[in-house]
C-alpha cells in the first residue's frame, strides 16, 4: 500500500458529500454521453462531420493532458505526431491496400515508436527548452512531408487522397455518420484506457515525475522509462486521431499540419483545464466551434477573436473547463443540497 | 572558388537577420526566463505596417523608421498588458500566453492584408554589388544595416546610462532595485528594443522571402538555433551564432547533394535539440545556471 | 527626538509563514546601530522589510516619512542604501559599470565622476581593477567594491547584511575600519546587521537583538558588550 493510497483514503469527504459529489459527475457524463450518441439523428450531416472532428482533436488533447498534465512534460509539437498519424494511415489504405481498421492501430503504433524515440532527447530538457524543441519538431514536420525522396509515398506538395470507407456489411449508412460512430467507439476506448492507466501505477509514477523529478528518482522512478513513455503512448494517441481525421476528410496535406495546429491543441489543453481528460471534450469544441463562431462576427477575424478568447481565459479562467465545471458542480449542489 | 565566396557572403547576408532575430529572442529571454515564441510574428506585423505606410506613399526610409518606432511602442505595450499580469504565473501558462499572442497577431495579419503573397521593395535593388558576382545589393545592404543596428546597440547598452540600467535589470533584478532601477520599466524597455529589432530583421528579408503572414517561421526557428548556439546567456553569442547558421545553411544547401535544400527545417531542428541535450551552454560554452 | 529610522510592531511574512513578529526599534541619525542574532533569527528579513522586498505590516518610518507600500526602488532614490547578504554584486559587469550604477539614481554628472574618483581614492584596489569583471574580484574586494556602491548612491541611510561574511579577519578590520570613517566623516547613518557580534559592537553604538522576529535587547552597544549574559545566552561569546 503506497503513501499516495493512504492519502487518498484519508481525504474522504463524509459520506453524504461523496455521495452527492459523485452523482452530480456520474449524471453529467450519461448526459454527455447520450448526447454524443445520439447527436446524428439530430443534426445535419455537416454538422456530424465537425462533430466528428471536434472528438478527433479531442483524442489529440487528451493526449496532451497525459503528456503535460500528468508527466509534466511540454509539447508544442504535436502536430507532427498528428500528421505521422495521418500520413500513415493514408499510405497503408492507399499504398499497402490495407483496410482503416488495420491502417488505424499500425498508424498508431508507428507514433508511439516515433514518439518513444523522441522521448530519449527530450529526457534533457524540460520547461521552455522542451517546448522550444517540440516547436521546432512542429515547425520542421511540414518540409519533412514536403520531400522529394518520399514523393512516392507521400504524395508530396499535393498530399494523398484517401477514400473514404463506407459502413460495413452494405448498411444503408451515411459515411459521415458511420465514419462520427467509429470515432466515438475509439475515442471513448482511448479515454477508457487512458483512466486505466493514469489509475495505474504509472499514472502515480508520471505525477510523482511531474511534481519533483529529483525526488520521484530517488524514491526509484524510472524517470526514463515513465517519460518516454509518456511521449510514446501521447504521440500514439494523437497519431491515431490524425489518422482518423485523414479517414474522415478523406485528404492529407503537408501543409495542413503546421505549427498552428499545434498551438491550437495546446491552447486546446489549457482551455480544457489541464490534466482533466473530460476538460479534452470542451478544449475541443472550443477549437471548432469558436473559429466558426468569429468568422460569423467578422470574416477572416477568426484567428485574432480566437487568440482574445484564449487570453480571456487564462487571464479570467486559468483552471479552464475544469474550473468552470466545478463552480457549476457546487452550485447545483448548493442549489439542491443546502438552503 | 567564387561559387565558394558567394555563397559564404550571401550566408553572412542572411546570417545578418538571424543574428537580429537570435538578439532579440536573447533580450527578451534575459529579463523574464522564458522565450517569446511570437517573436516572428511579430517581426512579420511590422513588415506589413512598413508595407502598409509604402502603399500610401511613403518612401522607403521614412516607412522604415515609422515601422520600427511603432514596433519599439507596440513591443512596450504587449509587455506591459499582456506579459507583466503573467510574471509569476507557470511556464504553462506563460507559453499559452505567447500562443495566444502568435494567434492573435497572424490571424489579425491575414484579416488586414490577406494570406498572399507579396513582394516587398529593397532600397538597395538586386543589382549585383559594385558589379561584382559575390553579392547582391540587397545582401550587401542587409550586412551594413544589421552592422549598423549591432553597432548602435552595442554603443547603447556599454555607453549610456539607460542601457547600463538595461543590463542591470535584466541580469540582476534585485540588486537593480536596490540602487533604485524601476525593473518593471526595464523590461518593458527591453521588449520595445526587441521588438524594434525584429522589424529591422523582417523588413530586410522580405524581399528575399517575400511578405505573406507567415512569412517568418523559419527565420525564426533558424533564430532559435542561433539563440541556442550562442548560449542562451549572451547577446554576443546570439549574434555569433545568427552568422554561422546563416553561412551554414547556405553552405549546406549549395554544397550537399539532392536533400541540403529541402531539408533545411529539419536539420535546424536536429542542430537544436542536438545542442540543448549535449552543449546546453551553447557553442561557446557558458552554462547558463537555472534561476531557482 | 524623533529617531531617524522608527520601527514599530513590525510583523513580515514569507508566503503563509510569519517571520517577524511585531519588531520594535528605532536607530538614530548619524548613529551606528546594530542589529545582532543567530542564524535564522529575522535579521536580513527585518532589513530587507525596511526595503520594502518582504510583504509586512506595521511602521517603518524613515525620517518622518512612511515607507510601508513602497516599491524597493522608492525607497532607494530616498537615500536607502540596502547591500544585502552575498554583496549584490552585479558579477558580469566590471568595477566602473558597477560604481555607475550605484549612482544610477542620480543626475548630476559630474558630481557621479567626481564621486567614482573619490571612491577610487579611498578604496585604490578598485581602482586597480576598474575595467575587471566584478564577479572575480576575492571576497574582500567585492565587500569594497558594495561599499562604494553603496556610498555612490549618496545615501543617509545605509544598511548593511553581514558585510563581514566569508572575508578573512585582517579584511574584517579593514572594513569595519572603513565603515567607522564612513560615518564620522559623511555622518552617513549604519544599520549593521552581524553575525560576528562583537566587532559590530565595537562599532555601534547602540544594539538590538533579535531573536525568532522579535527584539529581546537593546541598549547601548558599550553596556551589551560588557554583559556577559547576554554575549553567552544570544551572542555566543
Amino acid at each position: 500500500m503506497t503513501v499516495q493510497d493512504t492519502a487518498s483514503r484519508r481525504s474522504t469527504d463524509p459520506a453524504s458529500v461523496i455521495g452527492r459529489r459523485l452523482t452530480i459527475e456520474r449524471i453529467a457524463s450519461v448526459l454527455v454521453l447520450s448526447l454524443l450518441l445520439i447527436a446524428p439523428m439530430l443534426v445535419k450531416t455537416f454538422i456530424v462531420f465537425q462533430f466528428t472532428m471536434i472528438i478527433i482533436y479531442g483524442i489529440a488533447i487528451m493526449s496532451l493532458h497525459l503528456l503535460t498534465g500528468w508527466s509534466g512534460q511540454f509539447s508544442l509539437g504535436h502536430s507532427a505526431f498528428f500528421a505521422v498519424g495521418a500520413y500513415a494511415t493514408g499510405i497503408l489504405m492507399e499504398h499497402g491496400n490495407l483496410p482503416y481498421p488495420a491502417a488505424l492501430p499500425l498508424a498508431g503504433a508507428v507514433c508511439f515508436i516515433f514518439g518513444f524515440l523522441f522521448g530519449f532527447p527530450a529526457l534533457r530538457l524540460s520547461g521552455i527548452y522542451l517546448a522550444l524543441a517540440t516547436f521546432s519538431l512542429a515547425i520542421a514536420m511540414p518540409q519533412f512531408l514536403k520531400l522529394g525522396t518520399f514523393e512516392a509515398f507521400t504524395g508530396g506538395v499535393q498530399g494523398l487522397v484517401i477514400t473514404k470507407p463506407d459502413a460495413p456489411f452494405g448498411l444503408k449508412l451515411n459515411q459521415d455518420i458511420w465514419l462520427y460512430y467509429v470515432t466515438l467507439a475509439v475515442a471513448l476506448l482511448l479515454y477508457g484506457l487512458s483512466l486505466n492507466l493514469l489509475h495505474s501505477r504509472t499514472g502515480r509514477a508520471w505525477m510523482a515525475i511531474r511534481d519533483n523529478q529529483i525526488a520521484a528518482s530517488a524514491m526509484g522512478v524510472n524517470l526514463t522509462m515513465y517519460k518516454t513513455l509518456a511521449f510514446g503512448v501521447s504521440a500514439g494517441m494523437t497519431g491515431i486521431g490524425g489518422g482518423l481525421a485523414a479517414i474522415v476528410v478523406g485528404f492529407v496535406a503537408p501543409d495542413a499540419y503546421s505549427i498552428t495546429l499545434s498551438n491550437n491543441l495546446f491552447i486546446g489543453m489549457v482551455i480544457g483545464g489541464v490534466g482533466w481528460l473530460p476538460g479534452s471534450l470542451a478544449g475541443a469544441a472550443f477549437l471548432v466551434l469558436i473559429p466558426n463562431l468569429s468568422e460569423q462576427i467578422s470574416k477572416g477575424l477568426a484567428g485574432a477573436v480566437f487568440g482574445v478568447f484564449i487570453i480571456l481565459v487564462i487571464f479570467l479562467f486559468p483552471g479552464g473547463a475544469r474550473q468552470a465545471a466545478q463552480l457549476t458542480a457546487s452550485w447545483i449542489r448548493r442549489l439542491s443540497g443546502r438552503h | 572558388m567564387e561559387l565558394f565566396i558567394n555563397q559564404i557572403l550571401a550566408g553572412i547576408a542572411t546570417g545578418a537577420i538571424y543574428a537580429c532575430m537570435a538578439l532579440a529572442i536573447v533580450m527578451i529571454y534575459q529579463s523574464i526566463d522564458t522565450l517569446n515564441f511570437a517573436q516572428g510574428e511579430m517581426a512579420m506585423f511590422s513588415t506589413f505596417i512598413a508595407w502598409q505606410l509604402m502603399q500610401w506613399g511613403m518612401p522607403y526610409w521614412g516607412a522604415f523608421i515609422a515601422a520600427v518606432a511603432i514596433s519599439f511602442i507596440g513591443g512596450i505595450a504587449i509587455e506591459r498588458i499582456l506579459f507583466r499580469p503573467l510574471q509569476g504565473t507557470s511556464v504553462l501558462v506563460q507559453i499559452a500566453g505567447f500562443i495566444a499572442l502568435f494567434s492573435i497577431i497572424n490571424a489579425s495579419a491575414g484579416l488586414i492584408w490577406d494570406f498572399s503573397i507579396k513582394p516587398f521593395p529593397s532600397p538597395f535593388g538586386s543589382a549585383p554589388f559594385l558589379g561584382s558576382q559575390l553579392i547582391s545589393n540587397h545582401e550587401a545592404g542587409m550586412i551594413v544595416v544589421t552592422a549598423l543596428v549591432l553597432a548602435f546597440l552595442y554603443a547603447f547598452f556599454r555607453f549610456t546610462r539607460l542601457g547600463l540600467a538595461l543590463r542591470a535589470a535584466a541580469t540582476m533584478p534585485e540588486s537593480a532595485r536596490l540602487v533604485g532601477i524601476n525593473v518593471g520599466w526595464m523590461i518593458a524597455l527591453g521588449w520595445g528594443l526587441a521588438a524594434a529589432i525584429g522589424a529591422i530583421a523582417g523588413i530586410m528579408i522580405a524581399p528575399v522571402v517575400f511578405l505573406e503572414p507567415n512569412m517568418m517561421g523559419s527565420v525564426l526557428l533558424y533564430g532559435f538555433v542561433a539563440a541556442v548556439l550562442g548560449g542562451m546567456a549572451s547577446p554576443a553569442g546570439a549574434v555569433a551564432g545568427g552568422f554561422i547558421v546563416g553561412v551554414l545553411e547556405n553552405l549546406a544547401g549549395t554544397y550537399i547533394p539532392k536533400i541540403g535544400n529541402e531539408l533545411k527545417l529539419p536539420i535546424a531542428l536536429a542542430l537544436i535539440i542536438t545542442v540543448l541535450v549535449f552543449r546546453p551552454g551553447g557553442l561557446f560554452g557558458r552554462v547558463q545556471a537555472q534561476r531557482v | 527626538m524623533s529617531a531617524f529610522l522608527d520601527v514599530s510592531d513590525l510583523r513580515s511574512y514569507y508566503g503563509q509563514v510569519q517571520a517577524l513578529h511585531g519588531l520594535s526599534f528605532s536607530v538614530a541619525e548619524g548613529h551606528v546601530t546594530a542589529l545582532l542574532g543567530a542564524n535564522g533569527a529575522g535579521k536580513t528579513t527585518t532589513l530587507r522589510a525596511i526595503c520594502g522586498m518582504v510583504r509586512s505590516t506595521g511602521g517603518i518610518k524613515f525620517d518622518g516619512r512612511s515607507l510601508l507600500g513602497l516599491s524597493t526602488e522608492s525607497i532607494a532614490k530616498l537615500g536607502v542604501a540596502h547591500i544585502p547578504q552575498g554583496r549584490g554584486t552585479f558579477a558580469r559587469m566590471n568595477v566602473e559599470e558597477n560604481l555607475r550604477l550605484g549612482a544610477i539614481s542620480r543626475r548630476d554628472t559630474q558630481a557621479i565622476r567626481s564621486d567614482i574618483e573619490r571612491m577610487y581614492a579611498t578604496f585604490p584596489v578598485l581602482k586597480e581593477r576598474r575595467l575587471q569583471q566584478a564577479g572575480l574580484l576575492s571576497g574582500g574586494e567585492q565587500q569594497m567594491l558594495a561599499v562604494a556602491r553603496a556610498l555612490m548612491l549618496r545615501p543617509r541611510l545605509m544598511l548593511l547584511d553581514e558585510p563581514s561574511f566569508g572575508l578573512a579577519p585582517m579584511m574584517v578590520r579593514e572594513l569595519f575600519k572603513t565603515l567607522a570613517e564612513i560615518n564620522r566623516e559623511a555622518k552617513t547613518t549604519l544599520l549593521v546587521v552581524e553575525q560576528n557580534a562583537q566587532l559590530a559592537l565595537e562599532l555601534a553604538s547602540e544594539a538590538y537583538v533579535i531573536e525568532t522576529g522579535e527584539i529581546v535587547k537593546s541598549g547601548p552597544a558599550a553596556e551589551i558588550a560588557n554583559n556577559e549574559d547576554i554575549r553567552k545566552s544570544y551572542l555566543g561569546y
